[in-house]
């Protein structure tokens, strides 16, 4: 990143897929050590400098497993001694929000979304690094129910996309699922809809299930994305402002898109998603959130430690 | 083997709080049951032994392993996205099974293999009257 522009955005998998021909474990985090030097490396050439001409070092510092953060977190802490840069501890969470700053110009005060497999949570952003949390999930995130509920109606783990694409070519009112907790607060709560369509599935012959299968999914999408929208909808009404901002995987979600744009019009507010690469964890996304607490003076020394949970 | 018969969210983490009460530290909990079985609200209610909200447990099928810090240091652990055994190990499952803090796993099926033998088992079974029946210290088939 220079100057907000994304010089390179290095994902381990593809470079050591390249380099080695096979795929690196997705949960393997120690093996992280074995490639971090690599993608830091592809990263340096595909941006065209040396490790001494980065200014600024950032790096995601939690929340996440401890394992893979501090392989991340050691190797930033080397790399800040050895060229004498300073260090800048990102939150992960915070970094999808800043995510939004890649390709558009920072604005505040806005509310952020952050929905992906790991986290469903509505957050109030006044300024840089001025956050609260409005509300959160309380059992599972909704890219998680997707995936799930795609797997129950038989679809391959993680179902999210294909949910997606079959939802285009169903009937969102055939099935009736719950939208919990819909006008009670800002969390949210996916995991009885989960158990409503698990019974609603043994109650319908598998034949009926596989010859209605765009519409139960269309159903299910439905049920997902009026909680996140009107949750949305009044997280916005309740701080007052007039931007969201949608980040996280989940935002490259159809009928999430077409949903927020209706509503953002009927609002009159703006929405902002990033492009679908800083949507999902990238490296990216720590850079501009690194670059902008950098320029806001908040810089870390090498007594920076990781941390698991996120804080609320 | 204790059985027994849950109608609710509220009732299945009750029974979470009943298990809690016979666990000490270093125990490990493998919590079975399909998808939608109730596993995470067992999990919302054991805590509440330790000293927690039920509201600190949310689902770790993407974190993998959380943490929680009550009267006991809780593992939250989730292998439904675990492939192979070994990725589990890769990110330092034995270092929490050996701690004087209980693990709670759930979908212990997919690391059979490197869980200790002394692992204790709870199986979550839905029911056709929307019941659920909860299996305590069931017996470990699979290993057998």
């Amino acid at each position: 990143m220079r100057d907000g522009r994304v010089l390179s955005n290095v994902i381990a998998t593809q470079t050591i897929h390249r380099k080695y021909g096979g795929v690196v474990p997705e949960l393997a985090s120690r093996a992280h050590h074995k490639t971090i030097t690599d993608t830091v490396d592809q990263a340096l050439q595909d941006a065209g400098l040396g490790p001494d001409e980065i200014d600024v070092v950032g790096v995601a510092n939690g929340p996440g497993l401890m394992g893979s953060l501090l392989v991340g977190l050691s190797f930033a802490k080397g790399f800040s001694l050895a060229y004498g840069k300073p260090l800048v501890g990102v939150n992960h969470l915070d970094a999808h929000i800043y995510a939004n700053f890649i390709e558009h110009q920072e604005r505040y005060p806005a509310v952020a979304l952050i929905v992906s497999g790991g986290h469903t949570r509505l957050v109030r952003v006044d300024g840089p690094f001025d956050h609260t949390t409005m509300g959160a999930t309380r059992d599972d995130a909704a890219g998680e129910a997707f995936d799930k509920i795609g797997k129950m109606l038989g679809l391959e783990y993680p179902a999210g996309p294909e949910i997606d694409r079959l939802s285009q070519g169903g009937d969102p009112q055939f099935a009736q699922y719950p939208r919990a907790m819909i006008r009670e607060g800002l969390d949210f709560s996916f995991s009885g809809l989960k158990t409503s369509v698990l019974y609603d599935l043994k109650d319908r012959p598998p034949e009926e299930v596989r010859a209605s299968l765009a519409d139960l999914c269309a159903s299910v999408s439905a049920a997902i994305v009026d909680v996140l929208v009107e949750k949305a909808r009044r997280a916005v009404g309740e701080a007052g402002v007039g931007t969201l901002l949608l980040s996280g995987g989940v935002s490259a979600n159809s009928m999430l898109r077409a949903r927020m744009a209706t509503m953002a019009e009927e609002e009159g507010i703006e929405i902002q998603v990033p492009s679908m690469i800083y949507c999902t964890d990238n490296g990216a996304m720590i850079a501009k959130t690194a670059e902008i607490r950098y320029r806001e003076g908040l810089v870390d020394d090498l007594s920076l430690q990781p941390y698991a949970s996120a804080a609320d | 083997m204790k059985e027994i018969i849950t109608h609710s969210e509220e009732e299945t983490m009750k029974a979470g709080e009943q298990f809690a009460k016979t666990c000490k530290p270093g125990d490990i909990i493998g919590l079975k049951g399909q998808l939608g079985a109730g596993k995470t609200h067992f999990v919302k209610g054991f805590v509440r032994a330790f000293g927690l909200s039920s509201s600190t447990v949310t689902s770790p099928t993407f974190t993998l392993i959380q943490e929680y810090e009550g009267t006991l240091t809780i593992w939250h652990f989730d292998c439904y996205r675990v492939k192979d055994p070994k990725e589990i190990l890769e990110i330092g499952a034995e270092e929490y099974f050996f701690d004087q803090g209980i693990c709670i796993i759930e979908w212990p099926e997919k690391i059979q293999e490197i869980l200790p033998q002394e692992t204790r088992f709870v199986s979550l079974i839905t029911q056709e009257n929307r019941s659920r029946k909860i299996l305590l210290d069931v017996a470990n088939f699979e290993r057998s």
